[in-house]
């Protein structure tokens, strides 16, 4: 390593104050720092110490507990092209081909939203900030594995500007980076994140006859329409493909149609566990998140007026985004609220505004990446409220 | 039986280099010096002899111009033998050589009995003239306390909780009469309660006799010993109040004053940190030179020197000078080191109070570490939340009150509690902060915009 260290220390010159490139220098110094991290000590004054944690290593822990999800959602794009089309395929097949397919995703997320964060760092002077870390690879894991490359790059680069630069980068944003991204694209491009076709690729073969790429939510949002019990009309879809393939238990485990990195329940959970242990992700956001959703189902079971809202509760916790949603994108500590009382009722407020949005609204029957944005939004309410109380129990002392 | 307080929150750096409690063979110290800067809040110091005066000790050098009552003396006798000042003529050190025998000033003795019947404006008087009244800090803002006003009660904190911080138990061995004295005197000089704070943990058997004090015993990690918690835990402080605070030391030198008529600054200090070949007890006096416990003594020669402990201490050169509240010196090693991937690889040598990816140290609750002084990552806005709250055991929210400094908010300020704290007690914060903020530093910033508004 002293090789790569007496590198750096030669061209540091280059980069420093009067240093032919001098204007990129947060460039070489977001590399430096990745390398090594820096030989700075503590001020003369104050804690002469420090704990060992850093932001990169908060950010790549965060990383980590996706990587889950991201290899699932790898192997689950190669297995339902082979189900679709109806072809036998090994394991190492099926993962080739999800790989040939995501990780172009991954890199045009990364490669944009990294030159955007050059840019910004080196016109407006500041670090290259690590959040993107975490934001480059949520915006792949919530996106269709057919989504257009450019279209992915697009919505990186939106994301990354309106959402965060605008800001001031990490850590002053008011919107999840990621979901912002995804809104862009919903919104934007409709054709290409939502419907049936887009779901499963097919590449240039034909599916098998009776082939339907519809989402769970899709079907047991048209059980509601048709007045067909829902879980039944779940049970027996693409029955051409496989025996039910939208069981509670295939749902859970997820080896369905959905984004690329939301549809295995399971994986989520791993990857929650890892930010629930660390401490990285907030556990009373994901608690409350899931009790919030499941809470609202069942109200909205108790209220049925039609086969979709009498689907059990635990169904809502399994189908589209909820649970990537409420673990990956609601926990971000950034847009989230930011007071430990706070963090219950933002987290609770989510999981119930998801369900009222999924049930409730005809054009669009996913509500996670609507709710997480509309409680960003909320998000310093809930803590002005929260920090107005401690304000308060501070101004009555003083009166008695 | 006294109230008992549990504390949960907060975080004990458990560092090796812990003294143990003999006094070490330590070559005498020539040398004293008095910082003006040690003492916050000084607006306008004044030094009152010349270079190469002779003084006592008890003798007065110096006083602040808006607090002329107040006298600082020096801790030894001997002579002036530099007076350094830095840009602009900011007064820095007053340094004397000490006589190998210390010649007191002589001050006025009394009885107990005599302390118990004395009126306040003698005891201020006393106190004030010979040098001991710097002891007692103010609260809000942590400064020396103005003898005009009349706090609402004093606070004293019994223990230090520190990183490895002196046992008080040991330092203050057989003074308990001079507390007890000491008390006496305090308690002219409040209308209000007089509050001894003690550890559960670590049971004090030289405090715990003390009369005509309301005692409070609390337990739990660090900061537990800090005054500004146990204030906040037993009477919070309110806008428009004053509170008082004094260390146990201070205490002690009131009564020796007051009974044996000398100026004694004369303490034991501990010796520690992961460089100290042998970590133990010095006995010095105030404003020791550390040289003597620097040289030799050290296991290698690429090291820190912390006046105070690492949480709140100042880094001093290995000629520098303890400063006038210390009682600890920590030696560490240097931090300024480069290493690969460090913000990524596995460790089990460093302490952090987080769990995220290979911060390992969780593991081995009970394992010392000999941390140095890398920052260890850079600084960034604020990104994480929740973790100010779980090492500060006061209901404050740290972040925003940080924030709201950052924005010279003097309302906001105010209404969070900048009243409520000085640098210590938030101290924690700076240790655990992912984005590397100086809080201390905000804090104090934060106190003089309030202060001098």
């Amino acid at each position: 390593m002293k090789f790569l260290r007496d590198l750096l220390d030669k061209q540091k010159p280059l980069f420093q104050k009067g240093g032919k490139l001098e204007n990129l220098y947060y460039l070489y110094e977001a590399g430096e720092t990745f390398m090594f991290s820096p030989n700075h000590t503590a001020a003369t004054k104050g804690a002469q110490v420090k704990d060992a944690i850093d932001l990169k290593r908060m950010m790549i822990t965060v990383v980590i507990a996706m990587i889950p999800c991201l290899l699932f959602g790898i192997y689950n794009t190669g297995h339902l092209h082979y189900l679709a089309v109806g072809e036998a395929a090994t394991f190492g097949d099926k993962f080739v081909l999800g790989l040939t397919l995501v990780l172009p995703i991954v890199l045009v997320a990364y490669t944009a939203g990294g030159i955007v964060e050059a840019i910004f760092a080196v016109v407006r002077k500041h670090p290259i900030n690590e959040g993107f870390l975490v934001t480059g690879m949520l915006i792949p894991l919530v996106v269709p594995a057919t989504t257009p490359l450019w279209q992915v790059a697009l919505a990186t680069v939106f994301a990354v500007v309106i959402a965060k630069e605008v800001f001031g980068g990490t850590g002053m944003n008011i919107l999840n980076v990621a979901m912002t991204a995804r809104a862009f694209l919903y919104f934007a491009y409709p054709a290409q994140i939502s419907g049936d076709q887009v779901w499963t690729y097919l590449g240039d073969k034909m599916p098998v006859d009776g082939f339907s790429g519809a989402t769970a939510l899709a079907v047991a949002y048209q059980s509601g329409q048709e007045g067909v019990n829902a879980v039944a009309n779940l049970a027996s879809h693409n029955s051409v493909l496989m025996d039910n393939m939208f069981s509670f238990q295939n749902l859970f485990m997820g080896f369905i149609p959905g984004s690329i990195g939301e549809t295995s329940t399971l994986m989520v959970l791993i990857g929650a566990a890892i930010l629930i242990f660390t401490g990285v992700g907030s556990w009373k956001i994901i608690f409350s998140g899931f009790a919030g959703a499941y809470l609202m189902a069942i109200v909205m079971q108790a209220l049925a007026v039609n086969e979709f809202m009498a689907m059990p509760a635990h169904y809502h916790l399994v189908m589209g985004g909820v649970a990537f949603g409420i673990v990956f994108m609601a926990t971000d500590p950034v847009s989230a609220a930011q007071t430990e009382s706070g963090k219950w009722i933002y987290g609770l407020l989510i999981g119930v505004l998801t369900i009222i949005i999924r049930v409730t609204n005809p054009a669009y029957p996913e509500g996670i990446m609507l709710a997480v944005l509309f409680m960003n939004v909320f998000a310093p309410l809930i803590d002005y409220y929260v920090v107005k109380a401690n304000k308060k129990r501070r101004l009555q002392r003083a009166t008695v | 039986m006294s109230k008992q307080v549990k504390l949960k929150r907060g975080f004990d750096i458990r560092l090796v280099g812990k003294a143990e409690k003999k006094v070490g063979d330590y070559q005498p110290v020539k040398t004293f010096a008095i910082k003006p800067t040690d003492f916050i809040g000084m607006q306008r110091p004044k030094v009152l002899v010349k270079e190469g005066d002779t003084v006592k000790a008890g003798t007065p050098i110096l006083f602040d111009k808006k607090l002329e009552k107040v006298k600082y003396v020096a801790p030894v006798s001997g002579e002036i033998i530099e007076i350094k000042r830095g840009e602009k003529r900011k007064l820095l050190e007053i340094k004397i050589l000490a006589d190998g025998e210390i010649n007191f000033e002589n001050f006025e003795k009394l009885t107990s009995s005599g302390i118990k019947s004395a009126s306040r404006e003698t005891i201020v008087d006393k106190l004030t003239t010979s040098g001991v009244w710097p002891q007692i800090i103010q609260r809000p803002y942590g400064i020396v306390a103005n003898p005009d006003d009349n706090p609402r009660a004093i606070f004293i904190s019994g223990f230090d909780s520190h990183p490895l911080a002196p046992d008080y138990d040991y330092i203050l061995k057989g003074q308990s009469n001079y507390f007890q004295a000491g008390i006496d005197a305090l308690k002219k000089l409040t209308d209000g309660k007089v509050y001894l704070g003690l550890s559960a943990d670590n049971k004090s058997t030289e405090l715990s006799a003390i009369q005509g004090v309301e005692t409070t015993t609390f337990s739990g990690p660090h900061p537990a010993g800090n005054v500004g918690v146990q204030i906040h835990n037993t009477a919070p402080i309110n806008k428009g109040e004053t509170l008082w605070t004094i260390n146990p030391f201070g205490v002690v030198q009131i009564g020796k004053l007051l009974i044996n008529g000398i100026y004694d600054a004369s303490k034991l200090v501990a010796i520690t940190g992961s460089e100290v070949k042998n970590p133990s007890y010095a006995q010095t006096y105030i404003g020791s030179c550390v040289d003597s416990y620097v040289e030799g003594n050290t296991k290698s020669n690429h090291f820190r020197v912390i006046s105070g402990n690492v949480l709140t201490g100042e880094k001093i050169s290995q000629e520098g000078y303890l400063g006038f509240y210390q009682h600890q010196v920590t030696i560490i090693p240097e931090g300024d080191y480069y290493e690969f991937m460090g913000w990524m690889k596995p460790t089990t040598d460093k302490l952090s109070f987080h769990k995220a990816l290979g911060l390992l140290s969780f593991l081995f609750p009970k394992k010392e570490y000999a941390l140095d002084s890398n920052v260890r990552g850079e600084p960034r806005a604020f990104v994480q939340t929740g973790v100010f709250e779980k090492v500060t055991p006061m209901d404050i929210y740290p972040v925003y009150l940080l924030k709201a400094i950052m924005a010279e908010d003097f309302d906001e300020m105010e209404e969070l509690g900048i009243y409520e704290v000085i640098e210590e007690d938030l101290a924690l914060c700076e240790f655990v902060d992912v984005s590397k903020h100086p809080v201390q530093q905000l804090i104090r910033k934060g106190i003089e915009l309030i202060q001098y508004s």
